[in-house]
């Protein structure tokens, strides 16, 4: 049979000037159709402002089972949340 | 349901699993989401890409029934409603192939697997839609039953199942609403519209009991897919809430389900009611429902007659690439 069409991962912001999120992937021959085939396939609700595709084969991705030695360094700076430090109520919000 | 009929190797004690198999058992237990990279037994990517592809060709094929009315709607708001439904799920069949290739199968793969007749979709798409009717019918009942299984697969272990399954409920109820709308139309018009609505209450409510696959007794698959968390609920479970919050709802609409076993038991908190017919659901399986060869028919000239268009859509992208890529200095 004659040749896939190559996988791209499909990026969307939405209406309220987040980020780009990761909404899925799709099968389109180049990036203008999957940006197209993204439009129908994923906000078909206008649940986007505008869309990245990135070819999934250009992804690369921290293998799982690096993940703990990869992430255990932050599980460890509990002083970096706000909530590690004691502010007396008097100061007012901080 | 959407996967009737998945079978599974029977369930695995923990004392026959490997410390690997056990650490798998116990992140599903604690709720953890599989991710498709990790490690997982292969009885569970097998039994997944079987039950997430037969999930994705429902939804491809259960166009087709739909579709067959689309040219026909009463009026142009129901046109552009119906056709907007039959647009979700053909989106819903992509979600669901694309969930299932994370699993290391391509889409044309399992699309050829299901021309071949080597995967199943599910037996409800190969009933016929008679009348216009029939487009509440399925709406209110077809997509109220696929509501019941992918409510609780929003839960499932395995991450892109339970994310595609996330997207797909949220634009369900749109399509169950939009058939009990037709419904509700239908019963308080004409007594010639409320028959055609009665009618195809009488023809579709047995084919979608038998959405929800056959009885738990006779279903011993269940036990290795509901400990993996692939399978959230019993056959028979779903298929008693669908027949507890279908009734009213027929009622409502002043039609009767075609079913005189079908009483209140107020013990069990539920309805007592009728099982489908098996035996025909086991032949609609086998191949031999009344559609069975135009749905599969109509799937296989769609991609044969579509390939010179993908094939030309890959020449195209190639020429456009080469003529982009730096030529090598000469
Ligand atoms: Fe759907
Ligand atoms: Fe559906
Ligand atoms: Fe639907």
């Amino acid at each position: 049979m004659s040749k896939e069409w190559p996988l791209w991962e499909v990026f969307i912001r939405g209406q309220h000037g987040l980020n780009h999120r990761h909404v899925g992937s799709l099968h389109a021959p180049d990036a203008e159709m999957a940006i197209l085939n993204a439009r129908d396939v994923y906000t078909r609700r206008n649940e986007g402002v505008s869309i990245w595709v990135v070819k999934s084969v250009d992804i690369t991705a921290s293998s799982p089972s690096e993940k703990g030695p990869l992430f255990e360094p932050s599980n460890s700076k509990v002083y970096r949340h706000p909530t590690f430090y004691d502010i007396p109520e008097e100061v007012g919000h901080m | 349901m959407y996967a009737q009929l998945v079978s599974t190797d029977g369930l695995k004690k923990p004392e026959e699993m490997t410390p690997e198999e056990r650490a798998f058992q116990e992140r599903i237990d604690r709720g953890e989401k599989i991710e498709p990279k990790e490690w997982m037994p292969e009885g569970y990517r097998k039994t997944l890409i079987r039950q997430i592809g037969q999930h994705a060709h429902s939804e491809i094929v259960g166009q087709l029934p739909e579709g067959n009315w689309i040219t026909r709607a009463p009026t142009l708001e129901r046109k552009a409603i119906l056709l907007a439904k039959v647009q979700d799920e053909a989106g819903h069949g992509l979600y669901l192939y694309c969930a299932a290739e994370t699993l290391g199968v391509s889409r044309d793969e399992l699309m050829e697997l299901l021309h071949k007749g080597k995967m199943k979709y599910s037996s409800i798409f190969n009933y016929p839609t008679l009348t216009w009717a029939d487009m509440g019918a399925v709406g209110w009942l077809v997509d109220g039953a696929a509501i019941m299984n992918q409510v609780p697969l929003q839960r499932t272990s395995f991450g892109p199942y339970s994310r595609a399954m996330i997207r797909i409920c949220k634009e369900e109820s749109f399509h169950q609403r939009q058939g009990y709308a037709i419904m509700m139309k239908m019963a308080s018009g004409t007594p010639a519209q409320k028959a055609m609505a009665q009618d195809a209450l009488n023809r579709l409510w047995y084919p979608s009991l038998m959405m929800f696959g056959p009885s738990d007794k006779d279903s011993v698959h269940s036990a290795q897919s509901m400990a993996w968390k692939i399978k959230m609920n019993t056959n028979d479970e779903l298929r008693q809430k669908f027949v507890d919050q279908t009734v009213p709802q027929a009622e409502y609409l002043g039609l009767t389900v075609p079913d005189p076993n079908l009483k209140w038991n107020e013990e069990k908190g539920g309805y007592d009611f009728s099982e489908p017919d098996w035996s025909e659901f086991f032949d609609v399986i086998a191949g031999n429902g009344p559609c069975n060869k135009d749905r599969l028919g109509a799937r296989v000239k769609a991609w044969d007659d579509g390939a010179w268009f993908r094939e030309g859509l890959v020449a195209h992208a190639e020429k456009a690439a080469a003529r982009k890529a730096p030529v090598a200095a000469e």
